[in-house]
């Protein structure tokens, strides 16, 4: 496959400059706080606080999902790489109002050591941390494995949740008990047919022969369900939600879902769009309501080909939540 | 140059040999994480390793345990991602278990290699067998208590092949962490890339002690 051209400057520094990029996308609400992490400015004391984050090259996510109604604050790593505990520590000094502070974060093993690091260090400064780690993705390990999963896209609609909740809350058990009630309602699959490359070299992150598509493969190329020849649209979406639906999450009638399709990097808003098109129907026929979508390019790895489909059960309280309006670069909505 | 033990300018020197060594190895480590991962192991070793010669450089160093953990540090601080916490690990915890020490011995060594191992275990939860840097740390680490009586030479050319040995051992191995995991047996016949840093770190003391 030919390099895609990036126009960037200085390849060993896109972490950081991308970084200043988006702070200055904020405008003046969001600031950036030591070596690698944006907050937002004007947190009220007493807050309970959101704190996300992981390695930078997969924007929007997780820095561009600071703010209002959302994260309180991201810890940045560097491309593909979790943030040091270092980082973590003066993310969590920065969001932390007196209330605790919630890390929120995919499961990965990188991501789990520097945050737990990270978490450790806070304990000695005496500020409260627990964990929720994102782990919606089903191709990536069987149900009675859950804490094997890596985290994916649905990690939009939990950020949300908990972003809201955050903001009305008044203790960090209730953030708790409301973000795992939405991470255990998410459900994500992805197929991928091309890689990303890393910016430093322009090596593609993995190998897929071309003509190829594979399925329940993660954003870093990690190995899924089964490699197939490609498909159309319409000959895929009953295959992604059968993986979905066969998961231990139950789904049927009556049930009210988020549903997110997120392309990850090249795949275009048309593709999205023809296969929400397709997925629609076959949850109309189950009497599974879609309450609200969402269509974008927001959990990315570079150029990368292929989308995911993510699906969040809802209930009244989860609902509530997602109703609430926020604001951020990565993903905003308005009062529902 | 051929010691029983060194003094703490000399652990300084050797460890700044040990970052040039993997500086240096930066295209054979990252062609190895081509291999079984995302080929960036070598780029980061690269990036921790010179923030580490730095920070030697900087010196000021009150006592041997504190030059080791600020090797450990900067490695943590400058990398992220699961290597930076594994080998900055590495050296903290390492570092730690020789406070007090005023030579670096063969003693001393034994002891550097156990709290290491013990500490990336517990931060990893990775055993031996799971093709990990601990199927090269921790045959070194027995290795080095069981010639913690020898000369520090002697103690660390043993500690070398056995890190050695482990290293060749982790090809054979399916992995269970990381991106390797994910490749299942398409990883075996490659060792893994941590591992070979691992071996390459320990080789770079033997070499400064018994050029």
């Amino acid at each position: 496959m030919n390099k895609t051209p990036k126009i960037i400057n200085d390849p060993n520094a896109c972490a950081a400059e991308l970084l200043d990029g988006l702070v200055e996308a904020y405008d003046g609400a969001a600031r950036k706080v030591g070596k690698g992490s944006i907050v937002m400015n004007d947190l009220p004391e007493g807050k309970v606080a959101l704190l996300v984050g992981g390695g930078s090259g997969h924007e929007p996510i997780y820095h561009g999902l600071v703010g209002r109604n959302m994260a309180d604050g991201a810890a940045c790593g560097d491309i593909f790489a979790a943030p040091p505990p270092d980082i973590v520590l003066e993310a969590t000094q920065a969001v932390d109002r007196g209330k605790g502070v919630l890390y929120l974060y995919g499961n990965y093993a990188g991501d789990v050591m520097n945050f737990d690091m990270g978490a450790e260090l806070a304990s000695d400064e005496d500020i409260e941390v627990q964990t929720v780690l994102i782990w919606d993705d089903v191709a990536s390990a069987p149900p009675e494995r859950k804490e094997d999963r890596r985290g994916i896209a649905g990690l939009v609609l939990i950020v949300k949740i908990a972003g809201a909740a955050a903001a009305a809350v008044d203790s960090l058990e209730e953030l708790v008990r409301i973000t795992r009630k939405a991470r255990d309602n998410t459900r994500s699959v992805g197929v991928a047919v091309a890689a990303g490359s890393i910016p430093a070299t322009g090596a593609p992150t993995f190998e897929l022969e071309e003509g190829k598509m594979g399925v329940g493969m993660g954003i870093h190329g990690e190995k899924g369900v089964r490699v197939d020849t490609i498909c159309t649209a319409d000959e895929l979406a009953p295959q992604l939600l059968e993986i979905i639906l066969g998961d231990d999450l139950e789904l049927g009638e009556g049930d009210e879902i988020l549903l997110f399709v997120n392309s990850l990097g090249s795949t275009t808003q048309m593709e999205l769009l023809i296969m929400n098109r397709a997925l629609k129907p076959l949850l109309a026929e189950k009497g599974i309501k879609v309450y609200d979508t969402v269509i974008g390019d927001i959990v990315t790895c570079q150029e990368m080909a292929g989308l995911s489909v993510s699906v969040l059960k809802l209930d009244d309280e989860l609902k509530k939540y997602w109703n609430m309006p926020c604001q951020s670069v990565g993903y905003s909505k308005m009062e529902s | 140059m051929s010691k029983e033990s060194l003094n703490l300018e000399e652990v300084v020197e050797m460890l700044d040999g040990v970052c040039d060594k993997i500086i240096a190895s930066e295209p054979i480590l990252s062609e190895a994480d081509r291999n079984i991962g995302d080929g960036d192991h070598g780029l980061g070793m690269q990036r921790g390793m010179t923030a580490a010669k730095e920070k030697l450089a900087e010196g000021g160093f009150p006592s041997i345990d504190k030059a080791l953990m600020a090797v450990g540090m900067a490695m943590m601080s400058s990398m992220g991602g699961a290597s930076g916490a594994i080998f900055g690990t590495l050296f903290s915890n390492g570092g730690k278990a020789v406070a007090g020490c005023e030579n670096f011995d063969s003693k001393a060594l034994a002891a550097f290699l156990k709290a290491a191992c013990e500490g990336v275990q517990a931060r990893g939860k990775a055993e031996v067998g799971d093709k990990t840097v601990v199927d090269a740390l921790a045959p070194a680490a027995e290795k080095a208590a069981e010639t913690e009586a020898a000369p520090l030479e002697e103690a660390l050319d043993s500690v070398a092949e056995a890190a050695e040995s482990g290293k060749e051992a982790s090809k054979d191995m399916v992995a269970k962490f990381g991106r390797a995991k994910s490749l299942g047996d398409g990883a075996v016949g490659h060792p893994d890339a941590g591992a070979l840093s691992f071996s390459l770190i320990v080789q770079a003391m033997r070499d400064y002690v018994k050029p």
